[in-house]
């Protein structure tokens, strides 16, 4: 779940109202959001560094406020505004326009060498924008959090802004050579090539995270303007020279990628959220995309989109009863501006460009609920009638259960996901003999001091690292295990596990297996019983 | 005189001594352990009034084993000092001794030593001064020889810090004479036997009072996981409720079953590498239900079934890579599909609680497996109030009664909604579990008809565990660890009643 931070008191500004703690923290509740922690940029640097470093740091509240991950018109203090506002009735939601220029429209080139590693691309222009300090940083923080979250982690798709005015289009999109790709990157004094660049962004902490994405491919991906000004090197860098800054007024938004439905989206959040400090408010100037089939596109989108849904069928999932009027007015509370037609059961519901979430009426439904107040919903019970029945193996396992700890045992509960070591070597046993199922990505987990128990006589202590590697394929290491950690015990020990675990056996006909089984057809799993007595 | 011979020395040393001895200067006169004259006092004070003793605590200090070693071999960085030769010593070297690092730093700061940074060869060290007066061995020494008293508070407090000395506390006993104080004493019987009746000398024997306050001794038993304990009460609410319970005897599951089947796009970050657990070998699940399947890629690719759906390029190599499931939805979706293909559809309640497996960084709250528990009712018209119910039924099993609900998002479930329980102790609102209503491009998809809703909710087992137990880190609860003493201590779990007050501890 993303977290936005906000300065609280810019929030309440921007709400035109203050609230306590706990007021905001129950309109989040009511909203779907959480209001996460309190703190403050001082309090966190003298949480992660110190309190020496904290000194001088801003003491300005903030808010850390977590936001469902597919709402990513919320992930700036901008749209959580406006979605807040627009809740409590205080403003209406705005019509985002996409307007064509008086002049010359924006237009970016694709070339086909893009198709093999980043083939889509969108643009936009923020036209006369007017930025501070505040509403600068929030919106290079909106870019980072769309690229930590939809983008996935600039994979997808990754956002290049740039200052219009120290540019010249038309734009071209291509892929080269790392070896013929040459400028000054973002806050550097120098040029360099791409090659170079990889490997100075190899120690970045930031940047290192996204060169896997092009590290290997023969042609990376990079974007001109006329004079063969470098804007970017997506995913990775902008140029230094098209940088934007507080004093920038006409911004122009470039968005590559992989998947083609999320650049559109991810532009869609950018300039609805930002138009707002345009002159011409929630006016956006659009682009034009030539793709390498010569097909012309015109972006941003900001496409909206009509939704017919029944009054009726809204109660029947929701368990309420109100009139069409009223649920129309809920959804509109919503950034859903909906208002009742035909029958007059009818509700349409016009489905903004900032809401891509909603792509089904169970998402409408949805939003009509939390207008309504979860908690305000009458609590029923079903008149499901139904017959219980145990899964047999887990029956039987209740039952061995209960009376092999009657018969003095205790019951141990470990790991199912071990070492090669624990299941093979530990007990002298070829790992191919064990047709264990192997994990192919294992974080490795370090254990301090992990005792090993061989078979009783001869007890060793070792630090070693335990490896999830394997599913076990038998119980006994991890009685083994608990015996070693649990020397200090009286004796006798008696210990049991009912447990399962996890063999190949690609023999088995998969005729055998019903639908329940069909993803482990090459494994199956048993239920065996262990015991150990050490005496 | 069955007490040993060390009691009746103590009896005899007590009848002559003025006042009382001190256990632990008896044990240096006698050359034997401390722990050897507590034993006898103890078995002396059992007896009744012979004896009466005062518990007395000294401080002492000692010697760490570093303190030993510097005792004999001198500080660190005296060692330091006596091996540079007077033309010096290349630093490089000179940190590779045993005593280089921190010999270095206290013999600089001693400036007893000094480094030349423009030697041909690196830095070199040399001495500053002819010889060094090593003052951290003489006060070890004089502490070693029981004289830390001629230590100055702060000399102390540094050695203390240097980790070269310690503060011992010891526990003796000042043993004086009691009210029927004997050196003679005879064994107090402690069991009345047919002989001692028959012949009457139970007249004549002393008898041992009855020790109303001793632990007993346990009878040798065993015992249930407290984790499988709570299993076992939460089975038995569903079934209670009603429930059937869904097969989940397979931690291996294909990406299909696990994400796909609940509309969980292929670019989801659970679906990453860093989340999830995938298997190597086998690789590949072979046998999917294809024609289902194919409904699935539609759905997700170009919607369907009323939705505009994730407009991406689906793949069937994605769905077929085996993974450990990382939830118990997976085998929910199974029993919801195999409840789709019977036909005329029946009404169904299904609960599991089994082990998932999660790729994640782990912490006092985190391992890489867990149980999950689920909950599912299918029917005509179910509606989120319905959800609300049900779960307030639930939740009442388990002792919770106070609850509320938060709008979430799940990428299977529309309308989500997140319960929150207010706790008394935090006194906050705490999440209790997570809850929703199946998408439809979840269900349609399988073959369920249109008005049949599917209502599910899902916890986890450790958690609603460790607050019942009082245990704040999952590894004293799961895995080979765990130390057994909390398992046979682990009292009943009765989920629905208040936990009494704590056992009082009684003096040892």
């Amino acid at each position: 779940m993303p977290t936005v931070s906000v300065k609280r008191d810019l929030l309440f500004r921007a709400l035109g109202r203050t609230y306590t703690d706990e007021e905001f923290d129950e309109l989040c509740f009511e909203f779907g959001l959480e209001l996460d922690e309190i703190t403050s940029e001082k309090e966190i640097i003298s949480k992660e560094q110190g309190n020496e470093k904290a000194h001088g740091a801003s003491d300005v509240v903030l808010y850390k406020i977590d936001v469902p991950a597919n709402r990513y018109d919320l992930l700036c203090l901008e749209g959580l505004v406006r979605g807040l506002q627009v809740f409590k009735e205080r403003i209406k939601t705005p019509m985002y326009k996409r307007v064509m220029p008086k002049g010359e429209v924006q237009k970016l080139i694709i070339t086909e060498e893009t198709a093999k590693i980043r083939p889509y691309a969108v643009a936009a222009v923020l036209r006369n924008i007017k930025f501070t300090k505040d509403r600068y940083d929030s919106f290079i923080e909106l870019q980072e959090k769309l690229h930590q979250n939809i983008c996935r982690k600039r994979a997808l798709v990754a956002i290049g802004t740039h200052d219009l005015d120290t540019l010249s289009g038309p734009f071209t999109y291509t892929a080269k050579k790392p070896s013929d790709i040459k400028f000054k990157p973002l806050n550097k004094n120098k040029e360099y090539t791409a090659c170079e660049l990889m490997n100075i962004y190899k120690t970045d902490n930031q940047l290192k995270h996204y060169l896997h994405i092009i590290e290997n491919k023969p042609l990376y991906p990079v974007i001109y303007d006329s004079n063969g000004v470098v804007l970017s090197m997506p995913p990775i860098i902008n140029g230094n020279h098209s940088k934007i800054t507080v004093n920038t007024k006409n911004v122009f938004i470039e968005c590559t990628g992989t998947d083609f439905t999320k650049a559109k989206i991810v532009l869609d959040v950018i300039v609805t959220m930002f138009s707002e400090y345009c002159e011409n408010q929630f006016t956006v100037e659009a682009a034009e995309v030539v793709f390498p089939n010569g097909k012309l596109h015109t972006f941003p989108e900001l496409a909206y989109r009509k939704e017919m849904v029944r009054a009726d069928l809204i109660n029947k999932k929701v368990g309420i009863r109100e009139t069409p009027e009223n649920l129309a007015k809920l959804l509109t509370r919503m950034c859903l501006k909906s208002e009742v037609i035909g029958d007059g059961n009818q509700i349409e519901v016009e489905i903004p460009p900032t809401r891509a979430d909603i792509i089904h009426a169970c998402d409408i439904i949805e939003d009509a609920a939390i207008a309504y107040g979860y908690n305000n919903i009458q609590m029923t019970l079903p008149k499901t009638y139904t017959i219980a029945n145990q899964f047999p193996l887990n029956k039987l396992t209740e039952l061995l259960r209960q009376d092999i700890a009657a018969a003095g045992f205790t019951e141990a509960l470990t790991f199912a996901l071990c070492s090669q070591e624990d299941i093979a070597d530990k007990l002298g046993m070829d790992i191919s003999a064990t047709k264990a199922i192997h994990i192919s990505n294992p974080k490795t987990a370090e254990f301090q001091c992990l005792r090993i128990c061989v078979l009783f006589s001869s007890l060793s202590s070792a630090v070693s690292h335990l490896l999830l590697q394997v599913a076990r394929t038998t119980l006994l290491p991890g009685l083994l295990k608990t015996i070693a950690a649990n020397r200090k015990m009286p004796l006798p020990l008696k210990l049991f596990e009912i447990s399962d675990i996890v063999i190949k056996d690609s023999s088995r006909a998969p005729s055998f297996n019903s639908y329940q089984h069909t993803c482990s057809q090459a494994s199956f799993m048993s239920t065996p019983i262990h015991c150990c007595i050490l005496e | 005189m069955a007490d040993g011979p060390v009691a009746e020395v103590l009896l005899r040393r007590l009848e002559t001594a003025d006042g009382g001895l001190d256990s632990a200067e008896l044990a240096t006169e006698l050359g034997v352990e401390h722990q050897t004259v507590v034993g006898a006092v103890k078995s002396l004070q059992a007896l009744g009034e012979i004896i009466e003793t005062e518990l007395r605590s000294s401080k002492r200090w000692e010697l760490t084993a570093e303190g030993e070693e510097i005792a004999q071999e001198g500080s660190h960085e005296a060692r330091v000092f006596r091996s540079i030769p007077p033309e010096g010593l290349p630093q490089s070297e000179l940190m590779r001794l045993p005593s280089g690092k921190v010999g270095f730093s206290k013999a600089m700061s001693n400036k007893w030593i000094r480094v030349d940074k423009s030697a041909a060869d690196g830095p070199r060290v040399f001495r500053v001064v002819d010889s060094v007066e090593d003052e951290v061995q003489r006060r070890l020494q004089l502490v070693r020889g029981g004289q830390a008293e001629k230590l100055g508070e702060k000399e102390r407090s540094e050695l203390r810090k240097r980790k070269l000395l310690t503060e011992v506390t010891l526990k003796t006993y000042w043993v004086s004479k009691g009210s029927a104080f004997s050196t003679s004493i005879s064994k107090q019987e402690t069991e009345l036997s047919p002989e001692m009746i028959s012949s009457g000398s139970w007249r004549d024997r002393p008898f041992k009072p009855y020790n109303f306050s001793a632990h007993g001794v346990l009878p040798d038993s065993g015992h249930l996981h407290p984790l499988l304990k709570v299993r076992s009460q939460f089975r038995q609410i569903f079934l209670e409720m009603g429930f059937t319970e869904m097969p989940t005897d397979n931690y291996i599951e294909s990406s299909f079953w696990n994400f796909d089947a609940l509309f969980q796009p292929q670019q989801h970050p659970a679906r990453d590498q860093h989340d999830t657990f995938f298997l190597r070998d086998p690789a590949q699940a072979q046998q999917l239900p294809m024609d289902y399947v194919h409904r699935v890629k539609r759905t997700h690719s170009q919607g369907g079934y009323g939705s505009q759906g994730y407009k991406y390029n689906w793949k069937l190599d994605e769905a077929r890579k085996n993974l450990l499931r990382t939830h118990t939805t997976a085998a929910s979706a199974r029993a919801l599909y195999r409840l789709a293909q019977k036909k005329p559809f029946t009404p169904a309640k299904y609960f599991s609680i089994d082990r998932v497996f999660r790729n994640e960084t782990l912490d006092a709250t985190h391992l890489a497996e867990f149980h999950q528990i689920e909950g599912v009712v299918a029917d005509h018209g179910l509606t989120l109030g319905h959800l609300m119910g049900v779960l307030r039924e639930f939740f009442t099993k388990l002792g919770i009664t106070q609850l509320r609900f938060k709008p979430a998002y799940n990428p299977y479930t529309e309308p989500s909604m997140e319960v929150f329980s207010y706790h008394q102790g935090l006194k906050k609102w705490v999440e209790v579990g997570n809850s929703g209503i199946f998408r439809p491009e979840m269900l349609l998809p399988m073959g369920l008809p249109e008005n049949v809703s599917v209502i599910a909710w899902g916890l986890s087992l450790e958690r609603p565990t460790m607050i019942k137990y009082g245990i704040n880190n999952i590894r004293e609860l799961v895995g080979h660890k765990v130390n057994l003493q909390m398992v046979y201590d682990s009292p009943l779990c009765r989920l629905d009643a208040e936990r009494g007050p704590p056992s009082t501890q009684e003096a040892a």
